[in-house]
């Protein structure tokens, strides 16, 4: 009976394991985690902290990675169109500087000042937060309801290279389906990125 | 004199570059070219790459490596950089040659991913390096990256002994 029992409590554990490690994080209606991640600014920034929120937009990016990169200036208007509708961006870089120097604490600083970001930057120190997300790469998106539910994964638009060929604002028309109420489609989608870095 | 020689000759050394690196313009081309099921008994090692991406070009040693030791039988490799098409004189030919790339390398550059990567395969997310081992009408997945040739050589004889 003992041994029953094992195999039974193994094979749970065994096949949520595994299921952990093939889908990996969030899923569309998911409750995401708060966080409490040191920005750029030198304070320490949580989704608590924004009052009266109707929405989240968490964007896992870095410096280093040159698809972060062209995404950049499109983040920054983000931010513009969507951070005083009760929609903010909130930056945070997965990736652990000791795999890439250009990602530490110290380059975000500088970066985010020489961009002039106007959302918050966030340093996952110690990696604790974009496995709870599943992202995998940079940059890869969330958008999350006031609740935190996430309504949404994957790319900003349909074409990294080139800001003035996308044909499809997958994040921005997610947000403003969700401002309506209305349905969201895609609700997730797919791009090429910099793989997160661990040692 | 020598100047019109200048003239002749340098436009030849610019096509034989280019030559070099074959630039899909769309998935469904490199699709039909590299991914579809073949007739025949040749293993087809796809690796997804770029010059820019840190892991990718670490494992790359390991794929010229294999390319050697497999070079008569019935393996093939081709390296499929995510470059951009306008960089692939000024920084993936020279590239490759400062890194002794002897690999075949071709370049996809249709930017709409989200309508290709779940054709390459559902379970990939998008990050690079992916490989892929073909053999007739079957097909092995890896989202990873690899350490050395050894580990490689096991995933492509998993497939390859088929």
């Amino acid at each position: 009976m003992r041994n029953l029992i094992t195999i039974i409590i193994l094979t749970i554990f065994t096949a949520g394991a595994s299921n952990l490690n093939a889908q990996g994080g969030y899923k569309i209606g998911d409750t995401a985690t708060d966080f409490n991640l040191k920005g750029t600014d030198g304070k320490m920034h949580s989704l608590a902290e924004i009052k009266d929120a109707k929405g989240y937009i968490v964007i896992f990016t870095c410096n280093h990675c040159p698809f972060s990169k062209m995404y950049e200036d499109r983040i920054i208007d983000l931010q513009k169109e969507y951070g005083n509708k009760g929609y903010q961006v909130i930056a945070i870089n997965p990736n652990d500087p000791k795999a890439n120097a250009d990602d530490s604490y110290e380059k975000m600083i500088v970066r985010a000042d020489e961009k002039g970001f106007n959302f918050w930057y966030l340093f996952d120190d110690g990696q604790k937060i974009f496995p709870q997300y599943g992202a995998t790469k940079t940059p890869h998106a969330y958008l999350l309801d006031k609740n935190k539910v996430v309504k949404y994964i994957g790319a900003i638009d349909d074409n990294a290279r080139d800001a003035k060929s996308v044909e499809e604002k997958f994040l921005e028309n997610a947000i403003n389906a969700l401002d309506k109420g209305k349905k969201i489609t895609p609700e997730t989608t797919k791009a090429i990125g910099c793989s997160i870095k661990s040692i | 004199m020598r100047t019109l020689i200048l003239f002749i000759l340098l436009p030849l050394f610019t096509l034989k570059v280019t030559a070099q690196v074959k630039v899909y313009e769309t998935f469904s081309e490199f699709e039909k070219d590299y991914l579809q099921a073949k007739d025949n008994d040749t293993t087809y090692i796809v690796n997804f790459w770029a010059t820019w991406c840190v892991p990718c070009v670490k494992e790359l040693p390991y794929f010229e490596e294999l390319n050697i030791k497999y070079a008569n039988n019935k393996v093939k490799i081709c390296l499929v950089s995510l470059d951009f098409p306008e960089s692939v004189e000024s920084r993936l030919i020279p590239f490759m040659a400062k890194k002794n790339i002897n690999n075949k390398v071709i370049l996809l550059a249709d930017s709409k991913t989200n309508d290709w990567i779940d054709k390459v395969d559902p379970s990939w997310s998008g990050s690079i390096p992916i490989t892929l081992f073909l053999k007739g009408d079957q097909k092995t997945f890896y989202e990873k990256d690899y350490h050395n040739t050894a580990e490689l050589e096991i995933d492509l004889l998993k497939l390859k002994n088929q």
